[in-house]
């Protein structure tokens, strides 16, 4: 099993023509993932040339897109004046998940985005994240299908290069991954930790997860309080920025201690919290491996 | 983005929010003509990025235009909190009967933008969320409909049992929800919101800090960014589309990553080996070698880097497209500072080999070439 995308997601690429949009889907179709079509505005009734020959419609909006083809999952390389607008419109058009890959949306825009989506009962992954990926069934998003193994172990993070980083680790230690999930790095997300615990738990095939924060905000505690009470399985973090400053952002635009929660948002904190409720927290991303290995022994 | 207080007041009047007129200088001279102009007492207030300004000495009551001079004098070239003060604001002093506080900002947990307000205002509103909880009143708001009316006087009513009063900040608080909003803000302030001895409710003070991700449908704001409050080196990595912190002290391992949370961990794994990181680098998802150049024209731009440390996670990019782009970079410009690289992922093997025949040491392990790099700097 996997969670949120498996073999059966239906995806739909929002901003199919674009650079990044064309370039992923290709990459996407490659690894496998059941590419169902393309929308572009302007662009209806053309075609999208994927790999080996393999070709998907685009259509003008949404609403055609999904009934024509029955999407139950979209996936936004959309430019950030565009981007929430787009989710608005995949929200409203009945998918069951919006992977949002655009980083620099507005903070007001996503506010609203995501007010709308949550009351369709939609769940929208990221904005500004690198999107996921179950091994050997399906990727949505940017991660490189490469580095990826299947096996039982999964992953959640705030973070792009930094999860990659571990989930090669894991792949080159034999320890392969139920599915890895980016859930962005912007101060307004849709999936949290929770949201992502939650599910790893109920997945009969994950045996332990891998759970990589930052600096800002206090997402990592809340979880690190939810894994000592609801979680059976082990869980193994790790987090960033022990000597980030506060008040200035650390490239995400969520990764930055605000100036006015004093010590709640260091990495220190976080690490702390996280070995009060029995997470045990890597000090490098060398150490992911070791711990994991030991809980699992 | 932060903007000063000058800049903040200038928002916050084209919304009609009541605010004392005030004249940004840069002169001695001028801070005295001003005062001339204004009559009776003004206030110098020292325009820079940071709090606890009075604390500093950076805000004085001038009685008259010589000691505004005099006081202007002094404040323009001081430092507070490491930021030079090269422009004060000159204002008409206001009498003043109470101070109370309100504010917004984006609140992370809410997904909305969330006022705090208080009747103990003019002091660190962290201090009374500590001293005194019950002092403060929130409330987020919904931002499909933005504030409605009753919220705005549910807001208001809790800091005056005037009527008047209330009234009066009932419309200052729906105007600086406009305020926020057509800025783009992520946070917005007002300490102290005064009331006079005649009756009047007045914005004496403002702060604001802008969404970066708004500047680019709002260029009016976009403009009000100084770029003297911040390190050269800073301007220029905005410039180039890189994400550039330089590290507060000595740091001397200069860092160059891509992606944000590896940069982060980067530093810290410097720290873990006794090294002291000199800055945050997030070169982003290229392989182009301008992006290079920039970078390391940056990172060497400071003095106490003494070793340059690449780290790259090659995913979608290929590692050796990576070590292409590094050599052709370095080609480009003239370092003397050692240059240690570690890459890792798809095509690492080849990447290491393009890299060892260049002449340049190439690891796989982030461990290693962080050991490397404090070992270099602690040698050099």
């Amino acid at each position: 099993m996997a969670i949120f995308i498996d073999s059966d997601t239906k995806v739909l690429v929002q901003g199919i023509t674009g650079r990044d949009g064309s370039f992923h889907t290709r990459e996407m179709m490659s690894y496998g993932t059941r590419v169902v079509a393309g929308v572009t505005p302007g662009k209806g009734s053309q075609t999208f040339e994927g790999p080996n020959g393999s070709n998907v419609p685009i259509f003008n909006g949404m609403d055609e897109a999904v009934h024509e083809t029955g999407a139950n999952t979209s996936v936004i390389y959309v430019p950030p004046r565009f981007a929430a607008g787009a989710i608005l419109e995949a929200a409203e058009a009945g998918v069951e998940l919006i992977v949002a890959i655009t980083e620099g949306i507005p903070v007001l825009d996503m506010a609203r985005a995501h007010a709308f989506a949550r009351d369709r009962g939609v769940r929208v992954l990221g904005p500004n994240c690198p999107g996921l990926i179950s091994p050997g069934k399906s990727k949505v998003g940017i991660l490189p299908g490469q580095i990826v193994a299947e096996g039982p172990i999964g992953v959640v993070s705030r973070s792009g290069t930094l999860t990659y980083e571990a989930i090669f680790q894991l792949t080159t230690a034999g320890l392969g991954q139920t599915t890895c999930v980016g859930i962005g790095g912007d101060p307004l997300i849709g999936t949290n930790f929770i949201d992502c615990l939650k599910e790893f738990e109920a997945d009969s095939e994950t045996t332990a997860v891998v759970m990589i924060g930052e600096i800002g905000g206090t997402d990592e505690q809340e979880a690190a309080v939810y894994v000592k009470e609801n979680m059976s399985k082990p869980v193994v973090g790790f987090i960033a920025g022990l000597t980030a400053p506060p008040g200035r952002r650390m490239g995400h635009a969520g990764a930055i201690i605000s100036e006015s929660s004093g010590t709640a948002e260091t990495a220190k904190e976080k690490i702390k919290v996280f070995n009060e409720n029995g997470i045990l927290s890597a000090e490098r991303t060398a150490d992911i491996v070791g711990l994991l290995q030991s809980r699992l022994a | 983005m932060d903007i000063h207080e000058y800049q903040a007041k200038e928002r916050f009047r084209s919304v009609g929010i009541p605010v004392p007129p005030g004249r940004v200088v840069s002169t001695p001279e001028e801070a005295e003509v001003a005062a001339e102009e204004y009559g009776g007492t003004v206030v110098i207030k020292a325009q820079v990025h940071s709090g606890g300004r009075g604390k500093a000495g950076g805000v004085k009551l001038a009685e008259h235009p010589e000691e505004a001079r005099d006081y202007a004098s002094e404040i323009l070239g001081m430092d507070i909190n490491g930021l030079p003060v090269d422009k004060v604001l000159v204002t008409p002093a206001e009498d003043i009967d109470t101070e109370a506080y309100v504010g917004v900002v984006i609140d992370r947990e809410a997904q909305a933008a969330t006022f705090m307000v208080s009747p103990e205002g003019g002091i660190d509103i962290e201090e009374v969320k500590r001293t005194n909880p019950k002092a403060i009143r929130n409330l987020s708001i919904d931002p499909r409909y933005g504030m409605l009316p009753h919220q705005a006087y549910w807001l208001a009513s809790f800091l005056y049992d005037d009527p008047n009063l209330a009234d009066q900040a009932r419309k200052i608080i729906a105007q600086l929800y406009d305020a926020f909003v057509s800025s783009g803000a992520k946070m917005a302030e007002i300490n102290p919101l005064i009331t006079t001895p005649a009756g009047e409710v007045k914005a004496i003070d403002a702060k604001m800090s802008i969404d970066d991700s708004e500047l680019f449908r709002r260029p009016d704001v976009a403009k009000m960014r100084d770029t003297s409050s911040e390190p050269p080196s800073e301007t220029k990595a905005r410039e180039a589309g890189l994400s550039y912190v330089k590290l507060d002290g000595d740091g001397e391992v200069g860092l160059c990553v891509n992606g944000a949370g590896l940069a982060m961990a980067t530093m810290d794994l410097v720290a873990y080996y006794e090294g002291k990181p000199a800055n945050f680098l997030d070169i982003g998802g290229s392989s182009n070698p301008d992006k290079v150049v920039a970078a390391l024209e940056i990172i060497t731009s400071d003095p106490n880097v003494k070793v340059i440390l690449f780290n790259i996670f090659g995913g979608i990019t290929r590692c050796d497209d990576v070590a292409n782009g590094i050599i052709e970079a370095i080609e480009k410009i003239d370092i003397e500072l050692p240059i240690v690289i570690r890459l890792t992922g798809t095509n690492e093997d080849r990447a290491l080999e393009i890299l060892e025949d260049a002449g340049l040491s190439a690891y796989t392990s982030m461990d290693e070439v962080v050991k490397k790099a404090v070992e270099l700097a602690g040698a050099a």
